[in-house]
């Protein structure tokens, strides 16, 4: 345990050093920005909500988590640190879960610097603050998810442009298989029972509850499930590396 | 303290490392030669457990590699090919991550910081950030690094590449001085560093061992012994 707090620390102050955070963060926030109020018409769905907010977050995140997990090991490959780090006394656990928790309690930072719009919505009416602490809690577990997927793409090659690609494809897939213009497609020729098999594999399907204020146990272990098969598949690649 | 027996690596059809067997006790320090893509660098890297043998057997002070790599893993300092190093971190930054990595925290970690500082020559550069640094002195971060923990063994690849005859010369000194008590295996394709630091030298060709022994057991001048031994990969097989 120390010793993954030990590579997180360290993931998390290469952040740090590098233009990347303050980069990502201004992005990030302009574009919630942009997306809650203009494209998400916050104002004019009249309701004390954070709807328009959350939302938009399974296509946001499809481009800005694999940007934050990208470097995580095809730098170290490309740098080849990786053989400093793998012949250090740690288990590769060890080192996934650290990188893994750095970038993951980073994308949570810049989550929490989107508290003005729940402010926003407090001021202007009464909305239901459960039902905001849900969509958070969802947007942290979408967030990982997407994390975990770049983590291993990452793990696959030494160019982080091609795991940024990789991951987003990967993503993509993962919201493509529960939006709505996808399973209405389908819809012409499966059986209602493959597209919900299918959807049920989706990110939006497990997300949009969260949104709604439910916190189902199905949504949290399709989270879970999806960060902790990425992640083991991370490790299976880097010992056969 | 190093003992390997019979090792196999290959890569693709290409076998990298094709049955070697040696030992190394406290108190040594083995020259490691031979030409380029001999095999050298991937002994070591099975050495230190970053690769997995295919065949044969790594023991680190009397431990399997395979069955307790963290335990041989404490044992051993690594200085890796190239010294690669975490460029975005300052000198005393990577030591300090290194260190904490190596279970070594407050006072521990700041003695240890200091000494291997010191023995590396790093103080003028310590708060520098390692990609502003020139090679010799980013070689001797890396090297620093893997004499945080003040290791049994060191395991040292290339450990005077690209530095300048000064620094050669202390590097040479510094790894004679260590071999007094610990077992030191370094490869170079320098060499006179076989006679200036080591007290054996094993020289491999193709993934074999194909001379060994002291300087003296060699012959002189090493570089025709070397040339014998060996095959020019200039030279169509």
């Amino acid at each position: 345990m120390k010793q993954t707090w030990v590579i997180a620390k360290r993931e998390l102050g290469s952040y740090f050093t590098s233009p990347v955070a303050y980069i990502f963060l201004v992005i990030f926030l302009l574009l919630t920005g942009f997306f809650t109020f203009t494209a998400g018409q916050f104002f004019e769905r009249g309701e004390a909500s954070l709807g328009a907010f959350f939302g938009w977050h399974p296509w946001l995140y499809l481009v800005l988590v694999p940007a934050v997990g990208m470097r995580l090991w095809a730098e170290e490959r490309r740098a080849g640190t990786i053989e400093l780090l793998m012949t250090m006394p740690i288990t590769p656990w060890q080192a996934i879960a650290g990188k893994f928790l750095a970038s993951w309690i980073f994308l949570a930072a810049a989550l929490a610097l989107t508290f003005p719009v729940v402010i926003t919505v407090n001021v202007l009416g009464t909305p239901d603050n459960g039902m905001i602490f849900a969509g958070y809690l969802g947007s942290f577990l979408l967030a990982g998810a997407y994390l975990a997927i770049t983590c291993m793409t990452s793990a696959l090659t030494r160019n982080q442009v091609v795991a940024f690609i990789l991951a987003v494809v990967a993503c993509l897939f993962l919201i493509l298989a529960g939006f709505n213009p996808v399973t209405d497609l389908m819809a012409r020729w499966a059986s209602p029972a493959l597209i919900d098999t299918v959807a049920a594999f989706s990110v939006v399907t497990h997300f949009d509850g969260f949104q709604k204020g439910a916190i189902d146990v199905r949504d949290l272990v399709y989270f879970l499930s999806v960060i902790g098969f990425a992640l083991f598949a991370t490790s299976i690649v880097l010992r056969n590396r | 303290m190093v003992k390997i027996e019979n090792l196999v690596k290959s890569f693709g059809a290409k076998r990298a490392v094709d049955g070697i067997s040696f030992t190394v006790e406290r108190g040594e320090v083995v020259g490691f030669l031979g030409p380029n893509g001999s095999g050298k660098s991937t002994t070591m890297r099975m050495i230190t457990g970053y690769y997995a043998p295919d065949g044969g057997k790594v023991s680190v002070g009397g431990q399997d590699v395979a069955e307790a790599p963290l335990a041989t893993k404490r044992l051993i300092g690594y200085l890796p090919e190239n010294a690669a190093a975490y460029t975005d971190m300052t000198v005393r930054g990577f030591l300090a991550f290194a260190a904490e990595l190596r279970g070594l925290t407050g006072a521990a970690k700041k003695k240890a910081i200091a000494r291997a500082v010191d023995q590396c020559f790093l103080a003028s550069v310590l708060h520098q950030s390692i990609d502003t640094l020139s090679k010799g002195y980013r070689h001797r971060t890396c090297l620093a690094q893997a004499l945080i923990h003040d290791p049994e063994v060191l395991i040292l690849d290339e450990p005077t590449d690209g530095l300048d005859p000064n620094q050669k010369h202390e590097v040479r000194n510094l790894i004679r001085e260590l071999g007094r008590s610990k077992a030191v295996v370094f490869s170079t394709h320098i060499l006179e560093e076989v006679d200036a630091a080591c007290t054996r030298a094993i020289i491999i060709d193709r993934g074999r061992i194909v001379a060994q022994g002291t300087p003296d057991e060699l012959g002189r001048p090493l570089d025709e012994v070397f040339r014998r031994v060996t095959i020019p990969d200039t030279v169509k097989s």
